[in-house]
């Protein structure tokens, strides 16, 4: 059974949390609290774990060690599919089929979350994008800006209630950036709980309350993102990746 | 959401994406022309009876075909890393397994819709009136292959040279279905009694529900890492 989120209830709750792939520890003894409504901005250097993390966070895998919970429930449990019905993914990959028109994605999408009325949600949500004069058109044609607002709307339309962002800038141009970011910004006013993976330090610190540092699967640094300068995360993970380095 | 109206979903978006596409089709179905070719070049049918090498020529056709359609099933999947995204639904992971199945004998069964007419002409035989027994046996061994085929394509998606890795692994797994597919062919070419090839038929029957209901199982744990 799913627990009901209150304010009591933390969105994430990770304990000791681990993943490893055979040899390779991608996460490691990550203690974790989120609490609903805020926005988590997480930062580390390649194969730090933030993907990895963010998957965990997702139920795409399982931990290897620890415990996961999400607004209450075990995600390891057998109620990880009613508890994907709460969670919203994006990426740079946008998971859509070019050979589909971007309503028909969306639809698809609508119809495997089961909601109550599925061509009013694709509709609306394509509206939202400001895709609705390309809405017939397939979605191989679209530009990438475009592409990525459609994969906006498709992670946005079952409204969830944690959103889940792994660096869903890349490949964006400044336009597409800047209404990305503006979204997040609503996303983050309406009171959803966001985690955003990033390279990009000032674009996190300015869409985030918390952050946290990632390296080598170890959480290095966890403090609410207000006051934090954007050096400091420089210095701290350029001195964590050269450590690193030295110890392989 | 309904297990079922999830299984035919992810079948009716696979058909979809085909349709629009044609890739699969032209793909699947030149190919299984051109293996009749070649042997019916390699092969002077004229000497040789068909009945004793015609089942493993059309096999072979339906097989070969069959890895390239699982295989660009799962391509579709890997690309824009779309699996994902249905992994995140919340519906059964069974039931996207079942989907893929059921689009992959779908392409088959159309690939076989075609090729067998083309054979009987090219080769000049007849399956003796027995067309129920044909299609039955088309349809047992088509689903047979496609469900550990699909089961072998999930697992290795996520590989490095998983296109290389799939014939690898589906290949031996395969070999009770295609050797019940041959044999009961055969028999069938021949215009033999049903009771002297019933326990390949039986044989085909069980595979399909062996691996079905295991793949079910599975399917979860298949995907995870």
């Amino acid at each position: 059974m799913i627990a009901e989120s209150g304010p009591a209830v933390p969105a994430i709750e990770a304990t000791g949390l681990g993943k490893r792939y055979g040899p390779v520890v991608a996460v490691e003894s990550l203690d974790l609290r989120v609490t609903p409504g805020e926005s988590v901005a997480l930062f580390g250097p390649n194969g730090a774990g933030k993907s990895t993390l963010l998957q965990l966070c997702a139920t795409l895998i399982r931990p290897t060690a620890g415990r996961l919970c999400l607004f209450g429930t075990n995600a390891s449990s057998s109620d990880a599919s009613a508890l994907r019905r709460r969670i919203g993914f994006l990426s740079h990959q946008t998971f859509l089929y070019e050979h589909l028109t971007g309503l028909e994605n969306l639809l698809f999408y609508a119809r495997l979350y089961a909601l109550p009325d599925p061509v009013s949600a694709a509709l609306e949500s394509i509206r939202a994008a400001r895709l609705e004069h390309r809405r017939d058109d397939r979605v191989g044609s679209y530009s990438r800006g475009m592409q990525q607002r459609l994969a906006i709307a498709r992670a946005l339309m079952h409204r969830p209630d944690l959103l889940l962002l792994d660096e869903p800038f890349t490949g964006l141009d400044r336009p597409s950036h800047a209404r990305l970011e503006a979204t997040l910004e609503e996303e983050r006013g309406a009171g959803r709980t966001c985690i955003l993976a990033t390279h990009d330090l000032g674009q996190g610190l300015r869409a985030a309350d918390r952050v946290l540092v990632l390296a080598d699967g170890r959480l290095l640094l966890d403090r609410a993102a207000r006051g934090l300068d954007q050096g400091f995360l420089e210095a701290l993970m350029t001195a964590n990746s050269a450590s690193g380095r030295a110890a392989s | 959401m309904n297990y079922w109206r999830a299984v035919l979903l992810v079948a009716a978006r696979d058909l979809k994406v085909e349709l629009r596409s044609r890739e699969q089709a032209v793909t699947l179905l030149f190919f299984a022309l051109l293996v009749l070719v070649v042997f019916n070049f390699a092969f002077d049918f004229t000497v040789i009876d068909f009945v004793t090498l015609g089942s493993g020529v059309l096999w072979v056709a339906f097989i070969f075909s069959g890895v390239l359609a699982i295989s660009r099933s799962f391509q579709l999947e890997r690309e824009q890393d779309r699996i994902q995204g249905i992994l995140l639904a919340p519906i059964d992971r069974s039931a996207f397994y079942l989907g893929k199945v059921a689009a992959t004998v779908l392409f088959m069964a159309a690939v076989e819709a075609i090729v067998v007419p083309v054979s009987v002409v090219m080769f000049n035989f007849r399956f003796s009136g027995r067309i129920a027994l044909v299609v039955l046996e088309l349809v047992l061994n088509t689903v047979g292959f496609a469900a550990v085929g699909t089961l072998f394509a999930a697992m290795t998606t996520r590989t490095r040279r998983g296109e290389l890795l799939l014939p690898l692994l589906l290949f031996p797994a395969a070999v009770p279905v295609a050797l019940a597919a041959v044999k009961t062919t055969t028999h069938l070419l021949a215009g033999r009694p049903f009771e002297r090839y019933a326990s390949w038929v039986a044989l085909s029957a069980a595979y399909d529900l062996i691996f079905l209901a295991a793949s079910v199982l599975l399917f979860d744990y298949v995907l995870e890492d």
